[in-house]
């Protein structure tokens, strides 16, 4: 496997205001019916989109075309375990999402795809949302090495779980060479457990 | 040193520390299904890897299945892909499939409880969030993504960071008419949508010890609306008089020192936990929520909350909410409209929810603008519920009689809500748009709660119903 460093990602922002967005919502379940994750970054927000006025959502609004980085509230991604949600904002350009909180499965699909998502505190999340809405050409650049956000005149201290950010530091953050190297030990595991070898 | 279930179960699958601090797991039992399995077997071609423990990997398919005409080739090119990709992956890697000619067909979360797979002290893992199910049997079991499926095919492993546990011991016992789904909406209600989040919820204490294992089914499986990825309860005789005779269960020779095992699992008394939380059963009314994300529930002779009830940051919410209902704050739920029942899901899709349901309904009629169905959990249910004639109760009544699957839960299928349905349903989630319609509107609630809602055209208590014995 390629061993990609993800340690600094700058670019503009897309601000996408709410709490508890859920990844039905990210990703609407008709859009699941398919054999492979192609395409998925045009149904990004679909109903969400299609509810509010022409060019109103800030998916369709062209001030941030382009951007790279998603910012969000609190628990971002809750409810289904769909990988499809992570998918299509990664295939929308999207490089790194902020926020307050990740639901997990949805944080750690998002690793196993090398986006990561970090977690500011809610006023500094505000204060960013504020910055680029008042100016969406504003960059933000997020500095994994150092865990802030910068831009603008902001410094924001951001967290990440201490694995999944030594997993973008080292490159190894597509986990199945790691979890194939020692199989030996796996087999060690499986023939230990009572269930798996007889009781 | 005494331990945690969650502990004693992490110690005995850990393979070892990876370098980057995480844990690698092993998985006992990996839990397959058409939609997010397609592309990690891609993923496994891509890269020359081969399944590593076929015989500890099921499948079956229950999201796209269509419910009333299961003929194949399915009406909907795209299903009929989906499954004829699960088919051929499950052919080339050795894989066993419960499909709709297996007669034990189900939802995930229905079937591996039912054919005994799903056991005490096990790792599970699914593609799917609500995996968190098989915990009821003292499992500790993850829903994860198609990559992480990838992972396990390829390894039988997952990389996990440490999980804290939350003890939620709930004292006392259910009053009649309340039901294990309005005690999760209420730990939901109380903890928060993302209460959960980074910890393990292990559900103790007198209620639940009292419960059947289709009720801790129940709660285990919407501890994800709660942000918990994992919810369990400690084994008991209850699990193990579940389990016995089970076809994927330990044979009889072996029952006794499986069952040993499984003693050696649970959580010792002394245990620690990283919080404790307590709730008293006998205080729990039935639920329904209002909103769009479980949390946002109230008991049925409850009012819609008013934004100067909350707090200033749940303002947003609680208006969003109510706008997209459209309802008002302050008004009662009880008489709001409903234009579908429905009753299934893997929360709420087994044996015992069709009989409380078929409890209320029986010698009544849905109210006439009213459309609703009965979606069994799976094909072993629906026969023993025919066998006990509950088809015919629901179908007197008007109730459409329904084949196993997903169904209205989500709608990846022909079932969903048509532009602002009201849906009383025994699902899981309200999340926008989350029965098929982008605007229909969730209510959910206990099936007991759904078919009293049929009947009434309307949401009344249920509590206020006779239930008409056979």
């Amino acid at each position: 496997m390629p061993v990609e460093q993800i340690v600094r990602i700058g670019g503009t922002v897309l601000p996408l205001r709410g709490d508890n967005i859920d990844t039905d919502r990210i990703i609407p379940a008709r859009y699941l019916k398919a054999v492979s994750f192609d395409g998925l970054e045009q149904h990004l927000f679909a109903d969400d989109r299609a509810q509010a006025a022409p060019g109103v959502h800030p998916v369709d609004d062209p001030r941030y075309a382009g951007a790279s980085i998603l910012l969000v509230n609190a628990n971002f991604g809750c409810g289904s375990s769909r990988e499809h949600a992570p998918q299509a904002i990664r295939r929308r350009g999207f490089r790194a999402v902020i926020g307050g909180s990740f639901s997990e499965i949805f944080f750690g699909n998002s690793v196993a795809l090398g986006m990561p998502c970090v977690s500011a505190a809610r006023e500094d999340v505000d204060r960013m949302m504020r910055a680029v809405e008042d100016d969406p050409s504003l960059a933000l650049d997020l500095d994994l090495t150092v865990m802030s956000v910068t831009g603008a005149g902001l410094v924001v201290a951001v967290t990440l779980p201490p694995g999944a950010r030594e997993a973008f530091l080292s490159g190894a953050w597509d986990a199945t060479g790691l979890l194939l190297d020692r199989f030996e030990d796996v087999e060690r595991v499986a023939g230990r457990l009572p269930y798996v070898s007889g009781w | 040193m005494p331990s945690t279930l969650l502990e004693k179960v992490w110690n005995a699958h850990t393979v070892r520390k990876l370098p980057n601090g995480q844990t690698q797991l092993f998985v006992g039992l990996h839990l397959v299904h058409e939609v997010t399995s397609p592309q990690a077997f891609d993923m496994l071609a891509a890269r020359g890897w081969r399944v590593r423990f076929p015989d500890r990997t099921v499948a079956t398919v229950d999201h796209i299945v269509p419910t009333r005409d299961q003929r194949r080739p399915f009406f909907d090119a795209m299903a009929e892909e989906m499954l004829v990709a699960l088919e051929r992956n499950c052919r080339a890697h050795g894989i066993r499939l419960f499909d709709l000619s297996s007669g034990r067909q189900g939802i995930v979360h229905v079937i591996g409880p039912e054919l005994g797979l799903t056991q005490p002290g096990m790792t599970i893992a699914c593609g799917d969030s609500h995996t968190s199910t098989h915990g009821a049997f003292g499992a500790v079991a993850f829903g994860i993504g198609t990559s992480q499926v990838r992972d396990v095919l390829a390894s039988q492993c997952l990389a996990l960071d440490p999980l804290k546990v939350r003890k939620i011991d709930v004292g006392g016992s259910l009053q009649p008419g309340v039901y294990a789904k309005d005690l999760i909406l209420e730990i939901i209600r109380r903890l928060g949508v993302n209460g959960g989040a980074g910890y393990a919820y292990e559900y103790t204490g007198e209620a639940i010890a009292r419960m059947t294992m289709d009720e801790r089914m129940t709660i285990c499986n919407m501890s994800i609306e709660g942000g918990a990825r994992v919810g369990y309860v400690n084994p008991d005789d209850t699990t193990f008089a579940y389990l016995r005779e089970r076809p994927s269960a330990p044979p009889e020779a072996d029952f006794d020192r499986a069952v040993e095992w499984w003693r050696g699992m649970r959580s010792d008394p002394d245990a620690a936990y990283d919080d404790e939380v307590t709730l008293d059963g006998a205080s729990v009314r039935p639920t329904v929520t209002w909103g769009i994300n479980p949390g946002q529930s109230i008991y049925v002779d409850e009012r819609l909350p008013r934004p100067d009830e909350v707090p200033p940051q749940g303002r947003a919410a609680l208006e969003e909410a109510l706008a997209f209902m459209g309802w008002r704050a302050g008004e009662p739920i009880q008489g709001t409209k409903i234009d579908v029942a429905f009753l299934g899901s893997c929360t709420n899709g087994r044996l015992s929810d069709l009989r409380e349901a078929a409890r209320i309904v029986r010698g009544r009629q849905v109210a006439t603008h009213v459309r609703a169905l009965v979606v069994p959990g799976s094909q072993a249910i629906r026969i023993a519920a025919e066998r006990e004639g509950l088809d015919r109760v629901f179908s007197e009544a008007g109730f459409e009689w329904r084949g196993a699957g997903c169904s209205m839960c989500l709608a990846m299928n022909p079932d969903r809500l048509e532009g602002r349905e009201v849906c009383a349903s025994s699902s899981n989630r309200n999340f926008k748009g989350r029965q098929g319609s982008p605007s229909g509107r969730t209510l959910l609630m206990s099936p007991a709660m759904v078919a009293a809602a049929a009947v009434a055209g309307e949401v009344v208590d249920v509590r206020g119903i006779a239930t008409n014995a056979r």
